[in-house]
């Protein structure tokens, strides 16, 4: 019934951060084999047999249904390009998986391999039932944990005030609470911008004689340490010697309390905040 | 002892004068790793310990640069061009060969290669890889020999880790699924062979691992299709056999784990990084990836899903699964136990042992006994990790399925990249320490595929990354698990750095996550040396020339080699 809608190749989501994931890249799912597009008519006849013989074992976008398997990712139809290799499953059954034989003509079945073809396949599967919200927590627990976990710094009436209206996608919200500035929306990317004003880190580099330099901090590592200087020059420093270095991470608080949090009480913070109109 | 060294290394620099065809004999991978680089982790062990010591503590901070190479990957690199600031003699004179099925064009991504593949050393000749591409180098100068490209029919173009070696021929997986065997001495190919159905979005990345007349290749799938391994023969190319890693046929002991033959047979489990191997039992050991789909299980049941995520034992006489220990049952994070595993024998609770040792990338530590596979430890190395219960009856972590992706999102720890991932470790006999570059992170894991079927491949989830707690080098000793110490490099990313390596000199190697390799001094992680070269993409590997010991490293499309004058 809902076939239809997903019979079309969509976009691919989004390269996955490959990092060193060893694998990953979304982006490279163009790179496989897909169906070119089939005669539209073909389509048309292969989803109506499909529909009425098919859908109940094997799903009505073919990704499984009542016993039988998903289609999508089967080793027989990534194979197949006109009906050839499913030809004989369906004129033949394979009874000792269940699966009857189809008095079906060679055309027939092209029309119904046509229709399966005409699903996009790829490794990085786009969600077709996106969940409406990520808002699931209990506000009220949420407005109790904030007391507790957030005011000693924040208040709903002061810094926050409107937050709930600042971010439009929730899921952008609580990854702003969580750690401001992480996720991918945070970072200045795509689905509104981020509303969380996410301070710098710091760094004080004491030298040999005692003189004192503070400024953004660009980099470092354990060899040298660069840092914005108040009159608009990059400085490096060699890190030897007498060399003193404090690093100020803003958002040390946030990651402090990390690993105490309960995803209930993320969930429940969360419900809280978006109601901060 | 000291005689002993000489006449063995001896004997390896007069093999190649008096049988100049014979290129790399595959009893030489036998030997502990010194002169030569000949294989992936330089010798069967996957210890990447060099018994080398020209190279010391004492003069460690005399270390210099003896050239280095930038090398262009696709067909812009024949004659006459494209040679980048190489020091080498015959710069773009080097001759190119092209092969491959494809059109080229949507793989290669000329002019921007990273290399990530561990380089063999045999005979002063350099043997290296990145995907579609193989080359020849001059171990002395840099100067590149020759230059093979395949042209591809695509497929995920995400690494290549290396190439292997047959007395005078070189092998080389495509991401397009092909086995390419080329002539060591002139780059020219022999032939190349199907080893995966590309349809199935296979895609191909190890190093193939040469023993005896076996050569060992994996491959990767991100489509819920099956893992396996092959092997070949060296001189054909012929199938000898396959072992797939999970249960394909009904009546397969291994099926009761998975909720039927269809989820098992689409249940993934890719072996895509090079294993280890032990001489006197023929096993092959390896880690297994991922169970798939890999974030929304329910389709393969609430079961173990073997042998996905596994450390598996396979004699490459026959193809047979000798023993398997499973470091996560039933995976929902996409976290493949495809971290190449180090054997050694050392003294356990008072006896001497055969042990396999693996740091993993879903945050824990296990030795085992490797010819039983008997376990006998389990630690958490990176503290933040927060997946798991607590262990099982076998010692292995038992998931919190509260930790799964969930709508409103799960905090976890680790991030999908892991506590680690695939750069290599190092053991260190005289420390008895196992070094693992390794990050302390955090993710949120929303699910976002609410249909009870689930979906596929890597789908149905949204990973964003919340926080890293830091990067380490961290030292596990063995015998306990515990950390011996942890140097955090300062900056705080996520990601532990590359590949590591150990020497008789007493020297650490490890490139940082800010472009620096460094030198640590191993019992304590004292810095001993450094040289800010880029960000570096390989594991350090060290090997002798003409009497002279050099350290070989790669930094995205640069090779550098330093040494002593």
């Amino acid at each position: 019934m809902a076939a239809a809608a997903f019979a079309q190749a969509p976009a691919q989501p989004p390269a996955p951060g490959a990092g060193r994931g060893g694998r990953g890249g979304g982006g490279f799912g163009s790179a496989y084999p897909q169906h070119a597009p089939s005669d539209p008519a073909m389509v048309e006849r292969g989803k109506a047999i499909y529909g009425v013989n098919c859908a109940f074992c094997h799903g009505s976008d073919a990704r499984g249904g009542e016993g039988g398997p998903n289609l999508i990712r089967s080793q027989v139809l990534l194979n197949d390009q006109n009906g050839e290799h499913l030809a004989p499953i369906v004129q033949k059954g394979l009874p000792d998986r269940g699966m009857p034989k189809f008095d079906f003509s060679l055309a027939q079945i092209s029309d119904i391999a046509a229709f399966i073809h005409s699903f996009r396949v790829g490794g990085y599967d786009l969600s077709r039932m996106a969940p409406p919200s990520i808002v699931v927590g209990d506000a009220k627990a949420g407005e109790a944990d904030f007391q507790s976990r957030c005011a000693s710094c924040h208040s709903a009436a002061g810094d926050l005030k409107g937050v709930g209206s600042r971010f439009a996608d929730p899921k952008v919200l609580q990854q702003n609470w969580l750690v401001p500035g992480s996720g991918r929306a945070g970072r200045g990317g795509p689905g509104g911008a981020s509303a969380a004003n996410v301070p710098p880190a710091t760094v004080t580099v004491t030298l040999a004689g005692g003189k004192k330099m503070e400024g953004r901090l660009l980099r470092i590592d354990d060899f040298l340490v660069t840092l914005a200087g108040a009159d608009g020059f990059e400085h490096t420093f060699r890190r030897d010697g007498a060399l003193r270095v404090e690093e100020h991470d803003p958002l040390e608080p946030h990651k402090k309390l990390l690993p105490t949090y309960s995803d209930k009480e993320i969930h429940d913070v969360t419900a809280y905040l978006v109601t901060l109109k | 002892m000291k005689i002993e060294r000489y006449l063995l290394a001896l004997s390896i620099c007069l093999a190649p004068a008096l049988a100049p065809a014979q290129g790399l004999d595959p009893s030489v991978i036998l030997q502990p790793l010194a002169d030569s680089w000949p294989t992936y982790s330089g010798d069967y062990t996957g210890k990447r310990h060099s018994r080398l010591t020209q190279i010391n503590q004492a003069n460690v901070k005399n270390l210099t640069l003896a050239w280095t190479t930038r090398l262009t990957p696709g067909s812009a690199s024949g004659d006459g061009g494209g040679f980048g600031f190489g020091f080498g003699g015959r710069g773009g004179g080097a001759p190119l060969i092209v092969g491959g099925e494809g059109s080229g064009e949507t793989g290669g991504r000329a002019g921007n290669v990273n290399i990530r593949a561990s380089i063999l050393e045999v005979n002063g000749i350099l043997y290296l890889s990145a995907p579609d591409n193989a080359w020849a180098v001059d171990a002395r100068d840099g100067h590149e020999i020759w230059h093979y490209f395949w042209k591809t029919k695509g497929g995920t173009h995400i690494g290549n880790r290396g190439l292997g070696m047959w007395h005078d021929r070189l092998y080389m997986e495509t991401p397009d699924d092909y086995l390419v065997c080329l002539d060591a001495k002139t780059g020219k190919e022999l032939w190349h062979k199907v080893i995966a159905d590309f349809s199935l979005q296979y895609f191909s990345t190890p190093a193939p691992i040469v023993i005896g007349n076996h050569i060992l290749v994996g491959t990767g799938d991100d489509l819920d299709e099956p893992g396996f391994l092959q092997s070949f023969d060296p001189e054909t190319g012929a199938l000898q056999w396959k072992w797939y890693s999970v249960p394909m046929e009904k009546g397969d002991p291994a099926l009761k784990t998975w909720a039927n033959l269809d989820a098992a047979r689409h249940g993934g489990g890719q072996v895509w990084i090079p294993g280890s191997y032990d001489p006197e039992t023929h096993l092959y050991i390896f880690g297994t990836g991922n169970p798939t789909p890999a974030y929304t299980g329910q389709s393969r049941g609430e079961l173990d899903n073997l042998y996905t995520c596994s450390l598996v034992a396979v004699n490459v006489d026959t193809g047979k699964l000798a023993w398997y220990y499973q470091v996560a049952p039933h995976d929902t994070h996409d976290w493949d136990a495809t971290q190449t595993p180090i054997l050694f024998d050392a003294e356990f609770a008072g006896k001497p042992r055969k042990l396999v040792a693996t740091a993993e990338r879903n945050g824990y530590f296990f030795v085992l006994d490797r010819v039983t596979g008997e376990h006998m430890v389990t630690t958490k190395y990176s503290d933040s990790v927060n997946w798991a219960k607590g262990l099982n009856a076998k010692g292995a972590p038992v998931r919190d399925p509260g930790k799964d992706s969930t709508i409103g999102g799960s905090l976890v720890s680790p991030d999908n990249g892991g506590a680690t991932n695939w750069p290599p470790p190092t053991f260190d006999p005289a420390s008895g320490l196992f070094y693992v570059p390794s990050s302390d992170t955090y993710a949120m894991y929303y699910l976002t595929e609410t249909d009870p079927r689930g979906a596929m491949g890597l789908g149905g989830k949204d990973e964003q990354f919340v926080a890293s707690f830091g990067s380490y080098l961290t030292a596990i000793d063995y015998k306990t698990g515990k950390v011996a110490w942890r140097h955090k490099y300062p900056g705080g990313g996520r990601n532990g750095g590359n590949g590591l390596l150990t020497t008789d000199g007493k020297l650490l190697f490890a490139g940082d996550p800010s472009g620096n390799l460094v030198a640590f001094d191993p019992p304590t992680g004292k810095i001993l040396w450094h040289s800010r070269i880029g960000n570096v993409s390989n594991a350090p590997e060290t090997f002798l020339l003409d009497g002279h010991q050099y350290l070989l490293v790669a930094a995205g499309d640069t090779l550098f080699s330093f040494t002593l004058y």
